[in-house]
């Protein structure tokens, strides 16, 4: 691995600071994929700002107006052990708890994945399924807006993630499809249902990162139960094929994983 | 170089060591404690566990300039004076948990730190839970049957 310098933020301000002054400077969170991608010299930042000293990002709070505010270094392990998150959404502190391996979890953080992006990432499906809320240094921003790509964010260069909001909903699950090495999800599905609409969202099958099944969703308006969607499956021209699984059999996978979450929500009722 | 200072099996320790090094780097090469071992350093197969404040992590996969003021706990700090084993270890020799030996500082580490965590262990959990570390000769049954006996032994303890 390339040396770089280091730096412990002791403010948000000052790591804004720091990763404003030096263009090739990275934040590091829990460093999961960060570190094993600087050692295959696949990111080569010249320096690191850690924002491990920052407690106020690590808080897991039920706020006043019915959501739940997770701060973006809290550890995948405390988002799963956390009392206030398998009360108020047990899906979530599910889907956490079998993101990667236990060591993993232990350092892994909710903000580091979601600004990494990875197209294969647990968490963008239950945001983009619970309609969540990125605060940042700067704004808020909705998942829809959020995820635009590959990898990609729309975070700007000087802008730090530091809590999601998530609505509290009854009736939400995820449900994942692991690669048995890797743990990342060849499929991934997250359903939620509110009063107003179903939300189902997919990770580890779309070309372009996590989306929305919006066909699927306007079956389950209609009808919530794994039957409705018998039948469709999202374009396999819109999905990625590799090594693991071909863009059909993601497809099939969707179809399969959707309908096995949404059985998983009508069996805990 | 960066000054660094932390405590590793009970004993505080200052360096100085360059941002780049890893904390197996710095537990094997500096503080030449070699219980800990790098199998793939690609973060997949766990033989570098250690605990960290009292949590497993991959020490491959965290740099040792984050960890000033941890508490480190490796592999070495487990038998007594004397050479007694810890009741894990005594439980991977007697159940046959291992063949070759390379992935059982991480699989002793990581097990003790789930012990510490359930009250109860399901094998079937404690696979799942296994799921960060890999052996590649003894196969897991015998691991398995071990951490279930270790973790009894340590509650008799």
């Amino acid at each position: 691995m390339q040396d770089f310098e280091f730096h412990r933020a002791q403010t948000i301000s000052e790591a804004v600071h720091l990763i404003a002054e030096d263009e090739g400077a990275l934040l590091l969170a829990g460093g999961q994929t960060l570190l094993p991608t600087m050692k295959q010299g696949l990111a080569t930042p010249s320096a690191l700002v850690a924002l491990r000293d920052l407690p106020e990002l690590t808080a897991i709070t039920a706020r006043g107006d019915g959501r739940l505010e997770i701060g973006a270094m809290a550890c995948h392990a405390d988002v799963a052990a956390s009392t206030i998150v398998r009360q108020r959404l047990p899906g979530l502190a599910a889907l956490a708890g079998k993101i990667a391996d236990r060591h993993v979890r232990n350092r892994g953080t909710l903000g580091g994945s979601i600004a990494n992006c990875d197209p294969a990432a647990d968490y963008p499906a239950a945001l983009l399924a619970l309609n969540a809320v990125i605060a940042t240094n700067e704004r808020e921003i909705a998942a829809g807006d959020f995820f635009i790509g590959l990898f990609t964010t729309a975070l700007e260069r000087q802008e730090i993630v530091t809590s999601v909001h998530f609505p509290t909903v009854a009736r939400f699950a995820y449900g994942k499809f692991s690669n048995p090495a890797s743990r990342y999800a060849i499929v991934g599905t997250a359903v939620a249902k509110t009063a107003d609409e179903v939300r189902v969202a997919v990770t580890g099958a779309g070309a372009d990162g996590v989306f929305r099944w919006t066909e699927a969703e306007a079956r389950l308006s209609e009808c919530f139960g794994p039957r409705a969607i018998n039948g469709i499956e999202p374009d396999a021209a819109m999905l990625n094929s590799d090594i693991h699984a071909s863009a059909e059999y993601r497809a099939s996978l969707i179809r399969v994983m959707t309908a096995r979450t949404i059985a998983s929500i009508l069996a805990a009722e | 170089m960066i000054p660094l200072s932390l405590t590793v099996n009970g004993k505080k320790v200052s360096l100085e060591v360059e941002a780049r090094t890893l904390l197996v780097d710095l537990i094997r090469s500096h503080l030449r404690l070699t219980g800990t071992h790098i199998g793939c350093d690609t973060s997949q197969c766990g033989a570098c566990v250690v605990h960290l404040n009292g949590r497993s992590v991959k020490s491959c996969s965290v740099l040792a300039v984050a960890c000033d003021g941890d508490e480190i706990t490796t592999i070495e700090a487990l038998a007594g004076l004397n050479g007694e084993l810890h009741p894990m270890q005594q439980a991977f020799a007697d159940c046959h948990g291992l063949q070759c030996g390379y992935c059982t500082p991480g699989m002793v580490m990581t097990a003790i730190s789930i012990a510490k965590e359930r009250e109860h262990l399901d094998p079937s959990e404690l696979r799942e839970e296994l799921h960060g570390n890999l052996c590649r000769c003894t196969g897991y049954q015998n691991i398995v049957k071990a951490i279930v006996a270790g973790a009894e032994a340590m509650k008799q303890g």
